[in-house]
């Protein structure tokens, strides 16, 4: 493999209970190229968020490891940049402050005061959050501290960007408008992603490749789509295009046919069980009537 | 805009005056009422020192109190005068006189025993924080610490400051040994026994603060990571602070009773002086004067808990968040 850049290298986890141990994760090895964005797609519980954390270093493998440019990673640092899923902004920071605090952690020996300054400002401009740099986060919407949130992590310069699914908690709009966002900078800055995702189309839009996870216990990597659509893609034009729906069409499959959600088929069975009980009892009540006649 | 002007006149006296009754007229009435009981009742228990008293010989007293005041203000005036006068005197005389300058040696009053009693429950509670907070942020931090430190506080945090009392006077005359000591002892003792006592509901709110931090800022921390003082600094401590307020406050509220006990016992000429002072000494003025004592530090106790909450405020980052 000439181009591995960051290898997640057959982990598996294991998390105590008091039952004995609970396998989330089974064996999930993936290669990812410097450069490519990665979105990780499957059902609520099935361990996305684990795989993050371990890539992370905010949680350890139980077997396996991961490896960045040859040297494995296992705790947190800020060359693994995590964009969260609320946000994590400090609030009693303003949007400059909260930047700051990174810029300053990662940069405090090899930029001037000045240098940082303006790399902050950069920063926050890539994201258009000039006008409301000394804001607190309580006074800007959400979908603006989730801009702050990722020109934090982005000010850091990481080798590897994650995001746990970092749009999920924006109304629609300001999600589709986030997401053009993050291709922007994307094509500007050619960052190495992995971003957690529960929507279908965003990942099509933005990936290089989709892995697409099986349901926990022992989840693992079930399908990986490759997503040869041109850049710059624009919503819109692809909404019609056979290749772009072609992809969906896949993910969609994996997602409700092959790996459905653990949750539903629960229900499920429990309605079956339901009506073979009410059955059972149409059986019953026959059978009496007729030893009663 | 005339019209505006005078919607808002209306909106005035019809609501805002309604409000208004809430807010003045009922505690106004409520007031009313305990100085009729109190008065009422009052009169009708006999004491060996007379009557109980009621609101009015106690009003008598509380202005006694302040021309006692004045008057120990100008005997120490004018002592100063006459000092200076003599000094002066001696020196035109022959100017190489020694000249000794005596402080004037009055007995305190009931205001200067206040003062007294504020800089020694200070002294006692900035102590008693300067311990619980950074103990607290480490219990709270280190899941081994708190359960290290836990069964201690719990059992020290209901202990009488009168359990207390003759402990800290014993250490205090064996440790504090000084031929020119810069506190005397009964302020040390007092003091001690106030830190003791008020430590623990800031230890313990300071560690609930800190262990209910946002698990996500932690994680922050982590993947910048942030040095343990950065963390503590930028995340730990602002992120605690409203349940460190919390305990500050209530330290200081119970700093501010057990002061009245300690100085009761430690004869620190403090508020808890005077009332001991005042029984021992059984004129007929002396319960009119110790309700004088219990009202203002009722009211001295009320002012600290609304200063604390005034810095609260200030400090505070979130400024929507209602405190009260």
């Amino acid at each position: 493999m000439s181009n591995e850049y960051l290898n997640i290298d057959y982990v598996t986890m294991d998390f105590p209970t008091p039952d004995g141990p609970y396998r989330a994760l089974n064996k999930v090895d993936l290669v990812i190229e410097q450069g490519e964005f990665i979105s990780l797609i499957g059902h609520s519980g099935c361990g996305k968020s684990t795989v993050l954390n371990i890539v992370a270093g905010l949680l350890q493998a139980t077997e396996g490891g991961v490896v960045l440019e040859g040297k494995e990673v296992n705790e947190p640092a800020p060359d693994r940049a995590v964009v969260f899923q609320n946000h994590s902004l400090l609030p009693w920071l303003t949007a400059y402050q909260n930047v700051e605090l990174a810029v300053k952690q990662v940069f405090k020996r090899t930029k001037s005061r000045s240098e940082m300054k303006e790399w902050i400002e950069h920063n926050l401009h890539l994201v258009h959050m000039d006008h409301a740099m000394h804001k607190l986060p309580s006074e800007i919407s959400g979908g603006m501290k989730q801009r702050v949130g990722i020109a934090r992590a982005l000010a850091m310069q990481p080798k590897v960007l994650l995001m746990d699914e970092p749009f999920g908690a924006l109304d629609a709009l300001t999600r589709a408008h986030m997401q053009e966002s993050l291709m922007e900078i994307q094509a500007d800055l050619k960052n190495t992603v992995i971003m957690i995702t529960h929507d279908v189309d965003e990942a099509v839009l933005l990936s290089d490749r989709i892995v697409m996870m099986t349901n926990g216990p022992s989840a693992t990597i079930g399908e990986i789509l490759d997503i040869e659509l041109p850049r710059p893609r624009n919503r819109v034009a692809l909404s019609d295009d056979p290749t772009y729906n072609h992809y969906r069409h896949q993910v969609l499959q994996f997602l409700y046919e092959r790996q459905r959600n653990p949750a539903e088929i629960e229900e499920e069975n429990e309605l079956a069980d339901e009506v073979d009980a009410q059955a059972s009892d149409v059986v019953l009540n026959l059978v009496k009537s007729e030893e009663a006649a | 805009m005339t019209t505006e002007v005078l919607r808002k006149y209306k909106t005035f006296s019809q609501e805002d005056f309604a409000e208004m009754i809430k807010l003045v007229l009922i505690p106004f009435l409520a007031l009313l009422f305990f100085l009729a009981t109190w008065s009422i009742g009052a009169s009708r228990v006999e004491t060996s020192l007379g009557a109980l008293p009621g609101p009015a010989s106690v009003w008598t007293q509380f202005s006694v109190l302040i021309d006692e005041h004045n008057a120990e203000r100008t005997k120490e005036a004018a002592f100063y005068e006459r000092q200076e006068k003599r000094n002066a005197k001696k020196l035109a005389k022959n100017p190489d006189a020694k000249v000794k300058i005596r402080s004037y040696t009055g007995k305190p009053t009931f205001f200067d025993q206040i003062m007294t009693s504020l800089y020694t429950v200070f002294t006692g509670f900035i102590l008693g924080s300067l311990i619980a907070i950074p103990l607290g942020i480490i219990s709270g931090l280190s899941n081994t610490m708190y359960r290290a430190i836990n069964p201690i506080v719990q059992v020290m945090k209901p202990v009488s400051p009168l359990a207390w009392l003759p402990i800290v006077t014993m250490v205090v005359s064996a440790v504090y040994v000084s031929s020119d000591p810069m506190f005397s002892k009964s302020f040390v003792t007092s003091a001690i026994t106030v830190t003791l006592c008020c430590m623990w509901p800031t230890l313990i709110n300071t560690a609930v603060g800190v262990s209910s931090i946002d698990k996500d800022l932690l994680n922050v921390s982590q993947v910048l990571r942030l040095n343990f003082m950065t963390k503590v600094w930028k995340i730990v401590l602002p992120s605690a602070m409203p349940m460190i307020f919390t305990g500050l406050r209530l330290s200081l509220g119970i700093g501010w009773m057990v002061l009245i006990a300690a100085e009761m016992l430690a004869q620190n000429p403090g508020l808890g002086k005077f009332v001991w002072d005042e029984f021992q000494n059984g004129s007929s003025n002396s319960l009119s004067r110790i309700m004088v004592a219990v009202l203002v530090i009722g009211f001295i106790g009320f002012v600290l808990d609304r200063g604390m909450l005034l810095l609260q405020k200030k400090v505070s980052w979130d400024k929507s968040a209602v405190l009260r």
